[in-house]
């Protein structure tokens, strides 16, 4: 069930987030089970609650708050909060919301910039080759983080155990993986408007 | 010499385990004066019972002793017993050997001896019992209503189609109490008027129901069944025979200019004047205080109008004396005043209104007719802040209880306020919703979730104006305690529930006990809910406790149906324990010296100075005399006595000084 009406500040994120995904901010009546439950919530700077409760109160300055935050881009999606929570929020899908907004809008926490590196680099493996090509991921990742030796000295026994193929197995049918990136990311662009 | 007869019971193994039951019964056979003793597994039962009845006729006893358990548990069963034997009831007791001594004791001769001590002073004590009967008290018919709010509708209404006669007094110019006030009910946001005005109407033309509005009770004498109430018809200046109730008085009346008390304030009214159109009864009454004949002497322009020359300025206080079986108290509540609230400047800045007054703007019936505007220029508040628990759960206003209303009122606030201001912004500072009742959490939930009312869960610090605008300081506690400040158009203040004005003084006519914040209390917080420590009088809606609408008609209906059985026979049976002051031969009469320090003592009001005459009708004594319908049993004026004329009945000194030398 997903609030709808007029009443809501048209302008707002929470009013955002709900155009484009469906969650609505107001569902959340603050009792906290999503932070209790999440694996991850020692590593945020804004629990799950927190990030709902600043959404729902759209004050000045809160969904800046909200957009910079840390804590959308360690969320594991492992959807445990969703499946406790009693309001039925979906905060996975929220979180992927925040980061793709916050990505758009360039306010991604300085923190989270190697997820993001990481995030992007992965999703053009996807785009260009249909699946992973870990060689081409890696070496994007290092151009875009500037982490060029990290991890470096596991590429040879990675390498001779056949993990890292040089080049890239392409699917069949590319056209339609980049056909659904463009229709999605039309859609992201749209909503997020 | 005494026929008794004793009868010890094992009560299976409760007693028998510790107490040597036969023992007993055979230690009993040697007292002077019993005639007759044995022991039985299960006195209680039909056999047990068969076996007292059966010692009684064959025995020829004149006192029975039932050594079991508490009387509490069994005594009317034994005593009943007693009666269909033919022996008086009250000349049955028991002597509780299973509470106090075999559950309390280990298996030991002491044991046993303790139970013989406790048999035996029961012995000595049924020796000096005299036969008692129960006391019957006529019963009046009429019931009282006190306040004519949907509480006294609704108690009136339910004892009146009962079949009995109700008196409905009602302090202000109309029924209908706040209720007529407000704008939509939670949680169903039907309209509160649309509800209310037909029972209204039922009331004032119910055959049952005498109505006084415009009155006040007076005085308050008698007890249960037969209280003389003394009711004070207020002066309304109006024949209410004639009026029709056209209104011209009230359109032509020059003084308009006084804030209307139905409007709370913010709407103006007449001088003489009819407080809402839905009135009841749709009669106007002359406001003396504002009235220019009344203060300059001169003007009398409602009787020049008046078509059936209604109007009565010399019309008189009217005292009506009635005979009333039974009370109920529904004068319900008030909210707190304006001086409460310094840091939030309401009484200083215009737009900080409470609770009722916010209703009346919300109405349409209202000042505004509905549309949501400030009372300082009329325009449409663009951001608006509710204040819950305003005065409510706060020590240092004195007020530390929840007035359990307000989460669910000022949710219909913020919900009516976005209903009709699209594009405002409401927000609700609370600090935890209460919203227990049927539908009620799910109303709270779509005022949040569907109409986008911002909950922030923190006390407001304070209010001040700058700008235009009033800025309301406050805090989340749900983001870490982060302070949060409002450019808010208008607050409204969910003002605590308070009693009544008037309320102790009333409370002290009655003899109804109350509590410490002047709501009346209960004789049970659960089990006695709607009845007084005041035998026939009982309690209906806000005046007891702050409650919403459901509650209050379900308990008015609850305290309805407590009088209607009250009335259901036309003689009330009480209890013969009650204290009696003596009454001997001439020249003494009674060895009452006449002190009267008992009348004060008594907590129930049951003793008065008698005066007694010789057959000249020469006032010869004056001396205490107890009202058997008042009197509670409970002993005080017995132990206060000086000069001992005082004794209760089944408890009398005699008997407890002869259960004490049996030690």
């Amino acid at each position: 069930m997903s609030a709808t009406t007029h009443h809501h500040d048209a302008d707002s994120l929470a009013h955002k987030l709900n155009n484009a995904t469906g969650v609505s901010p107001t569902r959340c009546y603050q009792c906290g089970k999503c932070t209790a439950g999440c694996p991850m919530a020692e590593e945020m700077d804004y629990t799950p609650s927190h990030i709902l409760r600043l959404l729902q109160l759209g004050l000045e300055g809160s969904e800046d708050r909200v957009l910079r935050a840390y804590s959308p881009w360690v969320c594991l999606t492992c959807e445990v909060c969703y499946a406790r929570c009693p309001q039925e929020v979906d905060i996975p899908k929220m979180m992927d919301f925040l980061r793709s907004e916050s990505a758009r809008l360039k306010k991604v926490n300085p923190r989270a910039a190697d997820f993001l590196s990481f995030h992007k680099t992965m999703l053009d493996s996807i785009r260009y080759v249909g699946r992973l090509y870990e060689v081409g991921m890696i070496m994007g990742y290092k151009l875009r983080s500037w982490h060029f030796l990290e991890d470096v000295l596991m590429a040879p026994s990675l390498f001779f155990k056949g993990k890292l193929k040089l080049f890239p197995h392409l699917i069949k049918n590319r056209k339609n993986i980049s056909q659904i990136f463009k229709k999605s990311g039309n859609a992201r662009t749209e909503a997020a408007k | 010499m005494s026929r008794i007869g004793v009868f010890v019971c094992h009560c299976g193994e409760n007693i028998s385990a510790t107490v040597d039951c036969a023992g007993v019964a055979e230690a009993m056979s040697r007292v002077p004066g019993v005639v007759h003793s044995v022991d039985y597994k299960y006195m209680c039962s039909d056999p047990g019972q068969t076996m007292i009845k059966d010692a009684i006729k064959e025995k020829k006893l004149d006192g029975v002793v039932v050594s079991a358990c508490s009387p509490h548990m069994h005594e009317p069963t034994f005593r009943r017993a007693c009666a269909e034997a033919g022996l008086n009831p009250y000349l049955c007791e028991m002597a509780n050997i299973r509470e106090h001594c075999s559950w309390v004791h280990e298996k030991s001769e002491a044991t046993t001896l303790k139970a013989i001590d406790l048999v035996h002073k029961m012995v000595e004590k049924v020796k000096k019992n005299q036969p008692l009967y129960s006391i019957k008290v006529p019963v009046t018919k009429t019931a009282l209503v006190l306040g004519g709010g949907i509480a006294g509708i609704q108690a009136a209404l339910d004892i009146a189609n009962a079949g009995h006669k109700v008196v409905m007094v009602e302090r202000s110019p109309s029924i209908g109490g706040h209720m007529s006030q407000l704008s939509e009910t939670f949680p169903t946001l039907d309209c509160s008027q649309c509800i209310l005005t037909p029972r209204m109407v039922e009331v004032a033309q119910h055959p049952n129901i005498t109505l006084y509005t415009y009155s006040e009770l007076e005085s308050m004498d008698g007890f249960i069944g037969n209280f003389k109430v003394r009711i004070r018809k207020k002066a309304r200046c109006v024949d209410e025979k004639l009026c029709t109730g056209c209104g011209l008085c009230t359109t032509k009346c020059p003084t308009k200019k006084i804030p209307s008390e139905f409007n709370e304030g913010l709407g103006m009214r007449s001088a003489i004047y009819v407080p809402f159109p839905q009135a009841v009864p749709n009669k106007p009454v002359i406001d003396k205080t504002q009235c220019t004949f009344f203060l300059k002497g001169k003007c009398k322009v409602c009787e020049k109008v008046c078509p059936t020359k209604a109007i009565r300025y010399d019309q008189e206080d009217e005292i009506i004396e009635v005979d009333i079986g039974a009370i109920v108290l529904a004068t319900g509540f008030n909210v707190l005043g304006a001086e409460h609230f310094p840091e939030y400047g309401y009484g200083r800045y215009r737009d900080v209104i409470q609770g009722l007054q916010f209703e009346r703007i919300a109405s349409a019936s209202g000042p505004t007719s509905g549309a949501i505007r400030r009372p300082s220029d009329g325009t449409e508040p663009e951001t608006i802040v509710f204040i819950a628990c305003a005065g409510s759960r706060d020590e240092a206003k004195g007020i530390p209880y929840c007035s359990k209303i307000c989460c669910m009122y000022t949710a219909k606030h913020a919900m009516l306020y976005k209903h009709k201001v699209h594009h405002g912004k409401a927000y609700v500072f609370y600090m935890d919703i209460r919203a227990g009742g049927k539908m009620y959490e799910e109303f709270v939930r779509r005022a949040i979730e569907e109409d986008d009312v911002k909950y922030i869960r923190g006390r407001v610090s304070r209010i001040y104006e700058e700008d235009g605008k009033l800025i309301v300081k406050g805090a989340d506690t749900l983001l870490g305690h982060q302070a949060i400040e409002i450019r808010a158009d208008m607050v409204v203040l969910a003002s605590a529930a308070v009693a009544n004005d008037g309320a102790e003084e009333l409370a002290q006519k009655l003899h109804v006990s109350y509590d410490p914040y002047h709501f009346f209390a209960e004789a049970h917080p659960k089990l006695r809910p709607v009845e007084t420590n005041t035998a026939g009088i009982f309690l209906a809606g806000a005046c007891q406790a702050p409650r919403d609408i459901p509650e209050t008609v379900s308990q008015a209906s609850g305290a309805a149906s407590k009088v209607a059985a009250l009335f259901s026979q036309s003689e009330l049976t009480r209890e013969p324990v009650i204290a009696v002051v003596n009454r001997i031969a001439p020249p003494l009469y009674s060895t009452c010296t006449g002190c009267a320090l008992c009348v004060p003592a008594c907590p129930y009001q049951a003793i008065e100075m008698e005066e007694i005459k010789n057959r000249d009708g020469v006032v010869v004594k004056r001396a205490a005399k107890i009202n058997p319908g008042l009197c509670q049993g409970c002993g005080t004026c017995v132990a206060l006595c000086r000069v001992k004329a005082i004794d209760l009945q089944g408890f009398s000194n005699e008997q407890v000084f002869a259960e004490l030398m049996a030690l």
